[in-house]
């Protein structure tokens, strides 16, 4: 929010510089996000007074004689329409700084430094300026508007600097109030803090005013929502005249970037800003039967606010209504039926408590967010609500707009807040901290903070201002002492009095880390992707209709249609990235991302789904099916298991490249080649290969590690060339030669021929075959073990030697 | 017929004329052999001893003596002199540019989050805290109610939500796992809690799926000191040595008292630059005394234990250490940007 330092003296006497300020209450829990200082482009800008002006012949300019007091006499030659001879204006000295405006005399486009020139072969020492060049609209300063010079008055003395006189020597503050303070989002809030900070008083708006009888009809006001509307103040003021506010009043509003549009409705303005309480004002003569009701949008109902938007309502919107129509939408904005307009006479005001999280869905629903809405999503309190009242009577009679009438109507279906008391002790403060806050200094903190402090030995009776709803146990007393106190008194210490416990992963996130190093010692390089995927992205992998991949939990708010599901499979984001990188020029890449899908047990979702951590894996570049493998088999190595593969077929991958993986018969994923058509619609060049594995159920199968004893006698090698039919897999003789003998322990493929040499429909293969012996010497039995091996071989595969 | 004289003299000539072209050792080898081999000229020499007559026999073997010396003197030097030519050719011949580029072995690397998330598992674990991950999808109760954030706080709007029912939600911060672990466990209780966590908001700074670690701590006597004292470790052990804290007031709805850290800036060591903005400091956590009503609602007697709970964004640390310039990076698995990050 923002604050003007002008605005905040007017409760609290400030004697530190605005930067001082800014670290005050940075200090005590408001971030200064920036500090603004109004004048910061101006400079060498003094008051001038046209003592000669003669229009130059053929042009629009005028030829001056500036008068700047102490500063000297200058030649300016004026493009104004309102320069002449006797008026006072601000004149830019030679290296003075002022906003460059576009043609438009309005448009700020930049800073530029006034230098000595020449317009039309005239010399000129300097230049008389308008609001625009200053930064000074009409809101801020009278005239300020005005696409020709801004006049001064006469009684501005000459050769003085026009920053005081225009109000540029102020500073605002943006500041970063947080959701447990919504008491501090006004003017008078942050003054609170402020003086409480400094130790100075604050001093209160002025909130008196007279009701006078006669002066307005009776109104009704019925809440037939109490729960959300807990409070709704209604004040009707009557002989309104509706006039522009007077200068104070434009230039805060202004300065907080808001606009001044009349006397009644900058009052409201006023209120929010200074106060932090929304206000609205109703025309009387619009609300039919006199009467304020609250209430419940009926479904399909429709308003029209302020700023000309239709809106068709529901049963969730909370509007305030005369007897036939809605009037405004409750907290967020008035409607355009009631407004003010030039020649309203009677006015209601409200002041009123909407539900913070009703307003916040109105708001969010419609997407009419509004200065209002803004602070009743936070929290108002009704101390303020009744403040507020009051104080925007007092301003209808400071300006003179209005007649306070007696008709005043206070609605608090549940009672009016009391008073909160609390006890707590100083012991259990300091045992919070860590520190000592001597319990002067803490009783004199909370007297700061507007606490009603009764201190009784090491317990502290305290009275809660009414505007600190958050105060709630002993941990926000004591927050609030050390933010006041200063968190610089806070020393480290290293829990001295607590328990030793025993840290680090446990045995499963170990697994993980472990798995992961063995990945990345193969070359392959850990990726992050989304959670989440499109509809699309499903598309892309040509899954049909029924497929399980589908079945996928979709987010009820997206930030768009392309993260709107939860993933039930990690290849469409892997292939994202490996064609992102494909694209990017990267010739190859390994790759590997360890993250969860997310399955439903029924769908829309109603119960926590399964998250199953899933392993996927993908290369693209020189590489072939063998090397992702190669891959997956380290997978196999970290876990202690061993992985079988059969050919198998995925809707986007290779139907003769993919392989399920399975293991100890248990299918725990696949791989494969991605299929060329969806590589051709990925415009892939290289070709991709992707695999995913379920880490979960592997995990299952994990096995420690075990020292086997070497073996006594040294191990024998044979190499076995082979002819089979060309169907017959690797796998199959692998498999055969271990169940031919005991004492083989390795069974290695080195070569694979398929030509003439060996015959239509075969090929060759040819193994190394490694015989370890157990406890004695075999190197005699190994041509038998042989024998039967090429034997098996041939009754089960009909495989013949070569 | 020659004398013994003679004929050494000869040989003295032989050899120096064989030497004179001598360009390799291997040549030398054969020229030695020649002459001083067996079946060489100086062996014959020392066969032909037996025709000379007894009394001349011992001038004559020192004469031949004498040869023998001088001829390993010379058949030595320039082996060594050739020697030392061969190894300058040989050198000159294998002679490479380094300059040239690596043969490289597969190389692959950490994602820079789990980089940062074992660095600091690794330093919080010497102080003994253990691992915990909890669920992504949450409901309502463990990533907001529980957490002290009723329905109509206005706290809900600092994270923006995804829903996926009326009651399950993304979670919006790893303190929802805070809350089961301290309704499965009682204290001591030091738990970190690293994971992926979601909100709704998507530009420079700010990524729909980022990632947090949460501490919690619970036990007896634990101060804002403590939490302070934890976190000057944990901002050396990751930024530097010389690195400060500062602690200021802030408001989580799950900490009382809350408070941001700010680190003293690592890159200008606090005199203002552009990482820090010119302040000196840099925000990477937020923290707080975990509040009384989040214990009471896990069954601990807030009475009789207090704590604290810490939290950060580990890409957020990911990019000041490393200088990542924009998050979006993170998630786009380019492979020029992960080789990179070979710690």
């Amino acid at each position: 929010m923002k604050a003007p330092l002008s605005w905040l003296k007017e409760f609290v006497d400030i004697d530190v510089t605005a930067e001082q300020l800014q670290e005050k209450l940075f200090d005590c829990g408001f971030e200064v996000e920036e500090l603004t200082y109004v004048g910061k482009d101006i400079s060498g800008v003094v008051v001038g007074e046209v003592i000669f002006c003669e229009p130059v012949e053929g042009t629009h300019l005028s030829l001056c004689r500036v008068d700047c007091g102490d500063k000297g006499t200058f030649q300016i030659c004026c493009g104004a329409d309102n320069v002449k001879k006797g008026i006072k204006a601000p004149c830019a000295l030679i290296g003075a700084t002022v906003y460059a405006t576009a043609k438009d005399h309005v448009t700020v486009e930049g800073v530029m430094t006034i230098k000595k020139g020449k317009l039309r072969g005239i010399e000129s020492d300097g230049m008389l300026c308008s609001g625009a060049e200053l930064g000074v609209n009409g809101d801020m300063y009278e005239g300020g508007d005005y696409c020709g010079l801004l006049i001064l008055p006469d009684s501005c003395k000459n050769g003085e600097d026009v920053k005081d006189i225009l109000g540029l020597n102020d500073y605002i503050f943006d500041i970063a109030v947080t959701a447990n303070r919504p008491d501090c989002q006004s003017i008078l809030g942050i003054a609170r803090e402020i003086a409480a900070a400094l130790d100075k008083p604050v001093k209160q708006p002025d909130l008196s005013y007279t009701q006078n009888a006669g002066v307005c009809a009776p109104v009704h006001i019925r809440d037939e929502a109490g729960d959300l509307c807990p409070r709704y103040i209604g004040h009707a003021v009557g002989n309104v005249k509706i006039a522009p506010s007077p200068a104070w009043m434009k230039r805060r509003l202004a300065l907080c970037g808001l606009r001044s549009i009349n006397n009644i409705v900058d009052i409201t303005n006023y209120i929010l800003l200074e106060m932090g309480q929304p206000m609205h004002a109703f025309d009387m003569r619009t609300l039919g039967g006199r009467t304020i009701i609250i209430r419940r949008a009926n479904d399909g109902e429709k308003i029209v606010t302020l700023d000309e938007n239709e809106f068709t309502l529901n049963g969730e919107n909370l509007v305030i209504c005369d007897e036939s129509k809605p009037v405004a939408l409750a907290g967020v904005m008035g409607g355009l039926n009631s407004e003010i307009k030039d020649d309203t006479a009677e006015v209601l005001f409200e002041a009123a408590k909407f539900a913070r999280d009703n307003v916040r869905k109105t708001a969010r629903a419609l997407g009419q967010h509004s200065d209002s809405s803004a602070i009743f999503e936070k929290g108002v309190y009704e101390y303020t609500t009744e403040r507020a009242m009051k104080r925007a009577l007092n301003l209808i009679e400071k300006l003179g707009c209005g007649t306070v009438s007696d008709v005043h109507a206070d609605i608090c279906p549940a009672g009016k807040p009391a008073g909160r008391k609390m006890q707590c002790s100083i012991s259990k403060i300091n045992s919070l901290l860590g520190i000592e806050v001597p319990a002067d200094e803490i009783t004199g903190i909370l007297k700061r903070l507007n606490f009603g402090v009764n201190r009784r030995g090491d317990l502290l009776e305290l009275d809660i201002p009414e505007y600190r709803e958050d105060i709630d146990g002993y941990p926000d007393i004591a927050e609030e002492v050390i933010r006041m106190y200063g968190y610089k008194h806070i020393c480290g210490t290293f829990l001295p009095s607590a328990s030793i416990t025993n840290g680090g992963y446990n045995a499963a996130q170990k697994a993980e880390l472990r798995l992961k190093e063995k990945l990345v010692a193969a070359g392959m390089y850990e990726i992050s992707t989304y959670s989440f995927y499109s509809e699309k992205d499903l598309d892309m992998l040509r899954l049909p209709a029924d497929a399980a991949e589908r079945k996928a939990i979709k987010i009820l708010n997206p930030i768009g249609e392309d993260l709107s599901l939860m993933r039930t499979t990690l290849a469409p984001s892997m292939l994202n990235v490996i064609t992102r990188n494909q694209r990017r020029g990267n010739a190859e890449g390994k790759l590997f991302e360890l993250a969860k899908i997310y399955i439903a047990e029924e769908l829309p979702i109603k119960n926590f789904p399964e998250e199953k951590p899933t392993l996927c894996m993908g290369i693209w570049g020189n590489y072939d099916f063998f090397d992702l493998k190669g891959c997956i088999e380290r997978v196999a190595k970290a876990l202690n298991v061993k992985f079988d593969y059969a050919p198998s077929q995925k809707p986007y991958l290779h139907p003769g490249i993919t392989a399920e993986i399975s293991c100890e018969g248990e299918i725990i994923g696949y791989a494969g080649q991605v299929a060329p058509t969806v590589a051709g619609e990925l415009a892939l060049e290289k070709p991709a290969f992707i695999a995913e594995l379920d880490y979960a159920a592997l995990s299952a199968h994990a096995k420690p590690f075990k020292y086997n004893p070497l073996p006594k006698f040294a191990v024998a090698t044979r190499d076995l060339a082979l002819v089979c039919g060309k169907d017959i897999t690797c796998a199959q003789i692998e498999k055969e030669i271990y169940g031919a003998c005991k004492y083989v322990t390795d069974v290695k493929l080195f070569d694979v021929y398929a030509g003439e040499q060996v015959g239509e429909g075969k090929k060759s293969m040819a193994f190394t075959v490694t015989f370890t012996p157990a406890d004695e010497a075999i190197d005699e039995r190994i041509d038998g073990f042989v024998k039967k091996i090429l034997n098996n071989l041939k009754f089960k595969l009909d495989v013949q030697l070569r | 017929m020659l004398t013994i004289k003679e004929k050494i003299a000869e040989i003295k000539k032989k050899i120096d004329e064989a030497l004179a072209n001598v360009k390799f050792t291997k040549s030398l080898y054969e020229i030695k052999m020649k002459f001083m081999g067996k079946g060489g000229e100086v062996s014959d020499l020392s066969k032909s001893m037996r025709d000379v007559a007894p009394e001349d026999r011992p001038e004559v073997g020192k004469q031949i003596n004498e040869l023998r010396c001088w001829a390993d003197g010379k058949f030595g030097e320039l082996d060594e002199k050739l020697k030392a030519e061969e190894l300058e050719r040989k050198y000159a011949e294998e002679k490479i540019d380094v300059t040239m580029p690596v043969r490289e072995s597969a190389e692959g690397a950490y994602h820079p989050n789990t980089l940062i998330r074992n660095e600091l598992v690794s330093v919080f674990s010497g102080m003994g805290f253990e691992v915990f991950e909890g669920p992504e999808i949450e409901n309502d109760y463990y990533n907001f109610t529980a957490l002290n954030t009723p329905k109509d706080h206005p706290a809900r709007d600092m994270q923006d939500t995804f829903y996926l029912s009326n009651d399950l939600l993304l979670r919006t911060q790893t303190s929802a796992g805070q809350i089961r672990v301290m309704e499965n466990k009682k204290p001591p209780i030091k738990i970190l809690s690293p994971g992926k966590v979601y909100r709704s908001d998507d530009d420079a700074t700010h990524s729909p799926m980022f990632s947090q670690m949460e501490g919690l701590v619970v036990d007896r006597g634990i101060t804002l000191c403590d939490l302070k004292g934890m976190l000057d470790e944990f901002a050396k052990k990751i930024f530097g040595e010389d690195v400060k804290t500062r602690l200021r007031p802030s408001y989580f709805p799950f900490t009382e008292p809350s408070v941001e850290v700010d680190v003293s800036c690592f890159e200008c060591g606090g005199k203002g630059c552009r990482l820090c903005k010119g302040t000196g400091w840099i925000e990477v956590l937020g923290a707080g005394m975990v509040n009384r009503r989040v214990l009471q609602g896990c069954g601990i007697d807030p009475d009789e234990y207090t704590g604290f709970a810490f939290g950060m964004g580990i890409e957020r640390i990911a990019m000041l250490k490393y200088g990542i310039n924009n998050m979006k990076l993170l998630f786009e698995g380019d492979v020029r940007f992960l080789k990179q990050f070979k710690d």
